[in-house]
């Protein structure tokens, strides 16, 4: 029923689209790693691409699994193979532009940009984010914050302590909490520790200098840099041992039933505590920037591109304008829980914590994320997966970045 | 006539599987040595025709040697402690199951299918089980809680203890001693066989070796500037209780079968001989598996080597206690899109297994043409 609401809507509102290019006909393969709860949000989305144009047979090709690190692996083998699917999921930001634009396999889409007016409903710092002097190269479809920091409102009163806005707070509170027999902070396996360390370097760094670490401007040996390591160090004092063995979801599991006090996570912590786990958001559960952080959002986004020998090019464009469309985010992102990439969306149909983030996102400073894709190509993510280990391992600040620094060069950042 | 017809039907019939062999597994594996020996992974490695550059044994001096790659040489220390403690795992549980069951207790059929039955899941689902079992906050470890003890405080999969810690950069001079030790045992049985030849090449050998650890490796400068720590990390434990978990009905299975074919009259004469049962086991059944167990060695040990899934399963991608050169090597190609040096690690890995299948193949094939 709700999905016959939604398409009477859409076809109403957009009847004009309708006609015109309504005629389209033949499939199209869409390419992603959202099944499971994430999958209803991208059903939503081809409902609507369906329900306007009925000709095309939609494709659903998902190859689900940890973070899209099997999809990627499948994409990579089938474009090689010179078969690629006519529209793929990708990570706005450096991950799509160092692995496929440098290969010249994306299409510039620029023109689609003028053409549906995206130029004044995106962010500028978004599309700064996902173009290259050459041209711009895939479509936003959402957005997720890096740099929140989580706790329960109530059980925070209960230990007598205050949500740090600093991590030298935090440094504080954290021995209070240990004392209480609560760990202060909860982490999981390697890739969320990477996940706090972006948060805790933007929050040395500030927007200015973290930029300037991916434009090569700032080494990774600099005093500052090694500075980051050495609080990431200290903070990892106060976290749990068993980290290596818990998912994202089991550190978050931590804070909701008070083993733990506070986690660093991607805003997809709250659609899991709000859709999977029923908690009421800024009643249940709480959030604020990651400590130093406040008024900086760290960006990261879900894209959709053109891949160059799309075998239904029409097609895709078409599912690129739907993609693009108010309609379509706003579909989409209330069922994934993260928020439009577009800045005029319909907030009441998200939630409190949308709501809010959506706010953040239309006046904060804007910065991308390292770990989701946006500021570093693939080559420097999947080393930076083994400096962190370096670091969990040994815990020495001067041989993290000294590796970091390595693989920079290596992957080009550095110059 | 007749006769050369049917060899070319023999011919026809068999080219099929030999054209498919020949480009899907040895043109393949020519292929994966020839990238390991390129630069692929530079620039733009996924474009449509990627600029690729012979750079010959560069990548394996960079697996070797490079800085960043110390998480490959941990890799390759974590297969062997390993493969050492799960093959002789497997073997020591499935001979003691199989001795068990061979002594026909009641309900021998439920309990044989018991024991088999790991093997019938996918190393996925034994990960994903023992991961749940092994968690330090749950599982195994809050087990003694039932009988009212304190829970276990071992950290399983997540713990950074490594024991028996070694610089990586003695490796050539410890290989050396350990080959020299080897020789010179050679030496002493060609020397007691009267073989004066062989006992002095032998014996040449040992002692140039002996003499290059001495002096020769003084000469050679380190690989890296630093010493570079690996050892045995007691997280892979938790891996190998999974891998014996789904292994051992296996090699049950095999004794078993081994066990169930020695003669009767054997164990008779054995019993008549005076032999105890203990006895019966040792001298006589356990030399009778003999090719058994070294079946079970070359199987076990090769799908050892390329462990992935269950360490995938277990512990992610990016565990570096627990991972594997298989786990590097697919993060590194298709994550990393290095495919210079994940095909380097894939033919490290083939060399490996190969050392392990070659020597059986060789050895099997001598059987069968002396039969």
């Amino acid at each position: 029923m709700r999905k016959l609401i939604t398409a009477a809507v859409v076809a109403l509102s957009l009847g004009g689209l309708v006609w015109a290019q309504g005629s389209l006909s033949g499939e199209l393969e869409i390419f992603s790693w959202w099944a499971g709860d994430e999958g209803v949000a991208l059903q939503a989305l081809i409902d609507l691409y369906e329900s306007l144009y009925p000709g095309v047979q939609v494709i659903n090709a998902t190859v689900a699994g940890g973070a899209g690190i099997n999809a990627k692996a499948v994409l990579k083998t089938r474009m090689l193979g010179g078969n690629p699917p006519d529209s793929f999921q990708v990570h706005a930001g450096q991950e799509l532009i160092g692995t496929w634009v440098i290969a010249h396999r994306m299409e510039d889409l620029t023109w689609l940009f003028q053409e549906e007016g995206w130029f004044d409903t995106f962010p500028s710092g978004l599309i700064d984010l996902i173009s290259t002097e050459e041209g711009i190269w895939s479509v936003p479809l959402n957005i997720h914050r890096s740099n929140v920091l989580w706790y329960i409102p109530e059980n925070l009163e209960q230990w007598g302590v205050q949500v740090p806005t600093t991590w030298e707070e935090f440094l504080e509170i954290a021995p209070v909490l240990q004392e209480q027999g609560v760990i202060p902070l909860a982490l999981g396996r390697n890739w969320t520790a990477s996940h706090l360390w972006e948060s805790v370097a933007l929050a040395v760094l500030g927007p200015d200098g973290w930029e300037a670490l991916w434009k090569g401007e700032l080494s990774f040996t600099d005093p500052k840099v090694i500075e980051v390591w050495d609080l990431f160090g200290r903070i990892l004092e106060y976290t749990n041992e068993d980290a290596p063995s818990l998912s994202w979801q089991q550190a978050v599991d931590m804070v909701v039933n008070g083993t733990a006090a506070f986690n660093v996570m991607g805003d997809w912590a709250a659609g899991y505590m709000f859709a999977t786990l029923g908690l009421e958001p800024g009643v249940d559960f709480g959030w604020a920037p990651s400590p130093g952080t406040a008024g900086i959002f760290m960006m990261l986004s879900d894209s959709f591109g053109l891949p160059v020998g799309a075998p239904h090019r029409d097609n895709a464009i078409a599912w690129l304008k739907v993609v693009g469309s108010r309609e379509g985010q706003d579909a989409f992102n209330p069922l994934k829980g993260s928020i439009a990439a577009r800045v005029d969306s319909d907030l009441t149909k998200y939630n409190t914590y949308l709501q809010s983030a959506a706010a953040d996102w239309r006046s904060n400073t804007i910065v991308g994320s390292l770990v989701h894709g946006v500021v570093a190509n693939e080559r420097f993510m999947d080393g930076f997966a083994t400096v962190m280990e370096i670091f969990l391992s040994g815990r020495n600040s001067q041989q993290a970045a000294m590796a970091a620094e390595a693989i920079a060069i290596q992957s080009g950042i550095a110059k | 006539m007749k006769n050369r017809r049917d060899r070319l039907i023999a011919v026809l019939v068999i080219m099929p599987s030999v054209i498919l062999l020949g480009i899907f597994v040895y043109w393949f594996i020519g292929r994966t040595f020839y990238i390991s020996m390129t630069d692929w992974g530079k620039e733009a490695p996924l474009a449509v025709n990627p600029v690729i550059h012979f750079v010959g044994l560069q990548n394996y001096k960079e697996l070797f040697t490079g800085i960043l790659n110390g998480r490959f040489r941990q890799d390759l220390v974590n297969t062997f402690f390993f493969t050492v403690l799960f093959v002789s795992g497997s073997l020591g549980l499935g001979l003691l199951l199989a001795i068990l069951l061979d002594r026909e207790p009641r309900g021998e059929g439920f309990f044989r299918t018991l024991f088999l039955f790991p093997m019938s899941l996918s190393f996925i689902v034994t990960g994903t089980i023992w991961r749940w079992l092994l968690a330090p906050r749950g599982g195994i470890n809050v087990l003694p809680k039932l009988f009212g003890l304190p829970p276990l405080g071992f950290e399983w999969t997540s713990s950074r203890t490594q024991i028996f810690s070694f610089n990586w950069q003695d490796l050539p001079r410890v290989t050396a001693l350990v080959v020299a030790a080897v020789l010179a045992c050679l030496t002493w049985r060609a020397v007691r066989r009267g073989r004066p030849r062989r006992a002095i090449i032998a014996g040449l050998c040992a002692a140039g070796l002996v003499a290059w650890y001495i002096w020769g490796s003084q000469l050679v400068p380190p690989a890296l500037p630093y010493p570079e720590i690996h050892g045995f990390n007691l997280a892979i434990v938790g891996i190998i209780i999974a891998a014996i978990w789904q292994f051992s009905g296996y090699t049950m299975a095999l004794y078993l079968a081994g066990l169930r074919g020695i003669p009767t009259e054997v164990r008779e004469a054995a019993r008549i001989d005076g032999c105890n049962e203990l006895q019966l086991y040792r001298r006589v059944a356990l030399p009778m598996l003999k090719p058994i167990t070294l079946s079970a060695v070359i199987i076990l040990g090769h799908i050892s080597l390329k462990t992935f899934d269950l360490v995938f399963a277990m512990t992610g991608p990016d565990h570096a206690s627990t991972d594997m050169p298989s786990v590097l090597m697919f993060v590194k190609t298709f994550r990393g899109n290095q495919f210079a040096e994940g095909a380097g690690i894939a033919v490290v890995l083939f060399i490996l297994v190969a050392m392990v299948v070659i020597p059986y193949l060789a050895w099997s094939l001598r059987e069968r043409s002396s039969l």
